[in-house]
């Protein structure tokens, strides 16, 4: 009987989110400690003041906001982007605390434990994801890591940017901005100018992480940006999976999030990076939501080693982000697998950037689009094969699915081959749900929207079957949920 | 002096010559056209779309402009030995900009069929030529070569084929450049097919030996009316001193059917542009393209296939095969209107890389704002299938012979579309030539139709 229960909540949970609406759009009332609006040299320096870092970190800051001053903001994606004004934008905020910082979950505040609780992400140990260590960061700073003794025996550093910058700050200096450069690009130097928090990981030697690694991220204060940044490390022979997921209360106006991820990997080690990202979208007639403008990339520098990108993105008004592979060393491997959905009024211009510079790389690419409603979905990839990148292997699968009259898919692959034993291949297609797929499952007895949400899950199922479990189950339903209404 | 500028103050500064040696149809989009080349840049290596070309370095040199009409000698027998043997075609010599019919054209162009100067027959029927001139150009006014083409185009070529008539015969246009001195040659070429017309034409174009560098900037506009067909092939074998930048403008009305295929054998820079908006219905386009290229030269092909009306079919195949230092580029798009239910698109882009220091940039776009389509698009870089060469060679075929036939089944599926059989057997000679490095394309091609034609 309490079985049957247990069933019957779980499927009102279901039907609950069914009607499309976004279940993270709630505020927390918590006291937050925000800087006034507006970027100057000023405001670059208060942040670097508040956090209380080193001379060098202050200088690499400023040295990126120069070079901000200089840059425009990117055209060329096909995407229609309102002019921000970057002076309305508060670059700072801090849930407030305890001057230390938390030293166990106790003394986290418990209004954050809460919010967190609310979001799916447990923070109390007793009651943990098995197997999952999670740095939960709200606006701009950590809240709390879990996990990190059992995480330290190893020897494995799993924590907030901020204290990587206090504890490991020559690792830190070693490896910041190594991938991707300060002025790599306007949203790129922007972050590198204002970053507030994010989370380090560095795993050692010959070590295989075993707990998946999680950050949350989450926007809660209103007129402000999220501009944090993650450095993820892996020595010879290592190994760990990252996850990372992220949400934003629902609110009227636009809010910014320019986040960086760079990440290197030695020797035959291997990281894989997965994101759920369900931002905000804004509502259905494109009010609000968050802009998601995000520079990943991870350099393979080590003989043999591998980066796997996995992605599922969902929210957002939005998202410009082309996660990269740079395959140095010899015999390294880079895979993107990507979900993106766009619904409403949602715009997403999303792909993955693949350089082959040592022999005998190889990169896989499956990308899956998949627009409804009023929505623009594209794909933008790049394949560039350097002259010296000898056997250099590239294949690169990107589908799209159209799921309404109004909408819009498309593709923007660039091969660049300078070498000639190269073997790139690109295929592309798009269609829309066939009415006979339709038609067979009506007939079974499944309605036409279950029968949608069965399809474009067995579409992006090839993605889905990378996600580590915890994630995929959320994704799927996350996936359901983002295109009802959209179809038609 | 800026590559695009000295071409403008030619123009502000000699206009009244440009327009006085041209008719008024040619002279009144001109001022526009001035306006939108003023204040354009010209797009470098690395801009969208010009991953080879450069327009600045190709227009740098000091190129003339004949804007007085000075007639230039032609060599008929050399610009005829490409003609195509064992096939009667219609024939006509285009020297640099100048229409020159031969005899036998002028003999046999059926009724309801017009081929001539464009500038004679701006003259003879300025409302026929005025219809549709620029009509199509106009609308790309950042279009640097398409502008600068208008500004200066003084003659060219005009084929109009009136309603329901069919051109049996192939039209063969042989563009000879041949200046004495460097000249940007403005070729304007208009192709008006009515209703239910037919006609295949087919363009070769060849820069005489011992002339001295060339720039072609050609524009082409293509009507094609309801139900009617249009083979079109353009066929460079020109020299390395040679620039081409030709841009092709297609409009397709219902039930119409378009195949282009643009093949170059030989060239110094070249860029083509083909730009085939489709506002009918039911209408079918095929563009094909085939590129060989060795030494340092670059190929550049840019597309764009707009479909704005249901149920029309488009397909594009490009194949290069690049050796030396060749570069290549493909860019293709193919953009699905809304309105346009029930699309086809497919684009395919494969290319053979033969030599280290060769370079392929390929860009197969896809552009769609409706669900009921169809549409994939695939590109592929690599090298002859490992496999199969060792596979010939294990049965005694040399391995010069094995890639040489490995290459022509690469290329064949782009000659065995082209719809003039005589021309698959003489492209597929001449594909062998090219590939066995053989550059003198023509020199055994004097068998040809000769002189008598004249």
């Amino acid at each position: 009987m309490q079985n049957c229960d247990n069933e019957n909540k779980k499927n009102a949970d279901i039907l609950g989110e069914s009607d499309g609406e976004y279940k993270y759009g709630f505020v927390t009332d918590i006291d937050t400690d925000i800087i006034p609006k507006g970027l100057s040299e000023d405001v670059v320096r208060l942040i670097s003041k508040k956090k209380g870092e080193p001379q060098w970190l202050l200088d690499f800051r400023l040295k990126a906001f120069r070079q901000w001053l200089n840059m425009s903001m990117p055209r060329w994606a096909h995407l229609d982007i309102p002019d921000i004004n970057y002076q309305e934008i508060s670059y700072y905020a801090a849930p407030q605390q305890k001057k230390e910082g938390p030293k166990s979950l106790d003394e986290v505040d418990p209004q954050l434990v809460d919010t967190f609780n609310k979001l799916g992400i447990s923070l109390e140990e007793q009651k943990k994801l098995t197997g999952v260590a999670v740095d939960a960061v709200m606006d701009s700073v950590s809240v709390h890591t879990t996990h990190k003794e059992k995480l330290a025996e190893l020897g494995i550093i799993f924590c907030s940017f901020s204290e990587a910058v206090r504890d490991y700050p020559d690792l830190v200096r070693k490896y910041l901005g190594k991938v991707v450069p300060a002025t790599d690009n306007f949203f790129a130097a922007l972050n590198s100018a204002v970053f507030s928090d994010g989370s380090f990981v560095y795993i050692p030697k010959g070590v295989r992480c075993p707990m998946e690694l999680s950050t949350y991220f989450r926007i809660n204060a209103a007129g402000t940006g999220q501009f944090e940044r993650t450095l993820i490390v892996a020595d010879d022979d290592s190994y760990v999976s990252y996850l990372e997921g992220c949400t934003a209360p629902m609110r009227d106006e636009n809010q910014l999030h320019a986040a960086i991820v760079e990440i290197i990997v030695e020797d035959r080690a291997e990281v894989k990076y997965s994101t759920v990202q369900n931002w905000y979208a804004g509502d259905k007639e494109g009010r609000g939501g968050v802009y998601n403008f995000v520079t990943k990339r991870g350099l393979c520098r080590g003989e043999a080693s591998k980066i796997s990108w996995t992605q599922v993105e969902t929210g957002s008004a939005i998202t410009w982000k082309y996660p990269g592979c740079i395959l140095k060393g010899d015999n390294s491997v880079g895979e993107f697998y990507s979900v993106a959905v766009t619904n409403n009024r949602q715009q997403a211009d999303t792909g993955t950037k693949m350089i082959h510079i040592g022999r005998n790389t190889r990169s896989t690419i499956v990308s899956k689009g998949i627009s409804a409603g009023h929505s623009q979905n594209s794909y933008r990839g790049l394949v560039r094969v350097a002259p010296g990148a000898e056997g250099a292997r590239n294949y690169t699968q990107c589908d799209s699915l159209l799921l309404s009259q109004t909408c819009g898919a498309h593709t923007f692959p660039y091969i660049d081959v300078h070498n000639d034993s190269a073997i790139v291949e690109h295929e592309a297609t798009t269609s829309k749900i066939s009415e006979d797929q339709i038609f067979y499952c009506n007939q079974r007895g499944i309605s036409t929207e279950e029968a949608i949400g069965l399809i474009v899950n067995g579409y992006a199922k090839e993605v889905m079957n990378k996600l580590p479990m915890e994630f995929a189950v959320e994704a799927q339903r996350l996936l359901s949920i983002t295109i009802e209404g959209g179809v038609g | 002096m800026d590559a695009l500028q000295q071409y403008i103050t030619l123009y502000r500064d000699h206009a009244a010559e440009v327009c006085g040696h041209a008719p008024e149809v040619l002279n009144r989009p001109r001022p526009e056209a001035f306006k939108a080349i003023t204040g354009l840049d010209l797009p470098k290596i690395g801009a969208e779309s010009f991953d080879v070309t450069s327009l600045p370095d190709m227009l740098a040199p000091d190129y003339g402009v004949n804007i007085n009409r000075v007639p230039f000698a032609a060599d008929a027998a050399e610009a005829f030995k490409c003609g195509l043997p064992n096939i009667s075609t219609l024939l006509a010599l285009v020297v640099n900009d100048a229409f020159r019919p031969t005899s036998s054209l002028l003999r046999n162009l059926p009724a309801g069929v017009t081929v001539t100067s464009l500038a004679k027959a701006a003259e003879a029927d300025p409302d026929l030529v005025g219809r549709y001139y620029n009509t199509l150009a106009a609308a790309h006014p950042h279009n640097a070569v398409t502008m600068l083409n208008t500004l200066l185009a003084q003659d060219g070529l005009f084929v109009h084929i009136a309603k329901g008539v069919v051109l049996e015969k192939p039209l063969q246009i042989v563009n000879l450049l041949n200046p004495s001195a460097p000249l940007l040659t403005p070729r304007r070429v208009l192709i008006c097919l009515e209703e239910g017309a037919r006609a295949s034409v087919l363009c070769c174009d060849h820069t005489a030996s011992g002339s001295a560098p060339s720039l072609c900037c050609q524009v082409t506009e293509i009507f094609l009316g309801a139900g009617a067909r249009l083979d079109y092939c353009e066929l460079e074998e020109s020299n390395s001193d040679t620039g081409r930048l030709c841009n092709t403008y297609a409009s397709l009305s219902d039930d119409a059917e378009l195949v282009a295929d643009g093949i170059t054998l030989m060239c110094g820079r070249t860029r083509n542009e083909y730009d085939i908006d489709i506002p009918g219905q039911r209408a079918r386009c095929r563009i094909g393209g085939m590129a060989i290229a060795g030494g340092k030269q670059t190929v550049d092909n840019r597309t764009t296939v707009r479909h704005h009306s249901p149920k029309c079919e488009s397909n594009q195949v490009f194949k290069y095969i690049l050796d030396d230092e060749a570069k290549g580029s493909f860019y293709g798009s193919i953009v699905v209107d809304e309105e346009a239910k029930y699309t086809n698109a497919y684009q395919s882009n494969r290319n053979i890389l033969a030599s280290k220091e060769a370079k392929m940039y390929t860009r197969p776009q896809l552009e769609i704002y409706c669900d009921e389509v169809k549409c994939s698009h695939g590109a592929t870089v690599g090298q002859l299938d490992a496999t199969a060469l060792f596979y010939m060679r294990s049965r005694g075929i040399p391995e010069a012979e094995a890639k040489m036939m490995l290459m022509q089944a690469f290329m064949a599926d782009v000659i065995d579309s082209i719809s003039i059989p005589a021309l698959q057997s003489r492209l597929r000679q001449l594909v062998e030539r090219r590939l066995a490095g053989h550059n003198d394309l023509c020199s055994a091609c004097q068998d040809s139709l000769c002189q008598d034609n004249l």
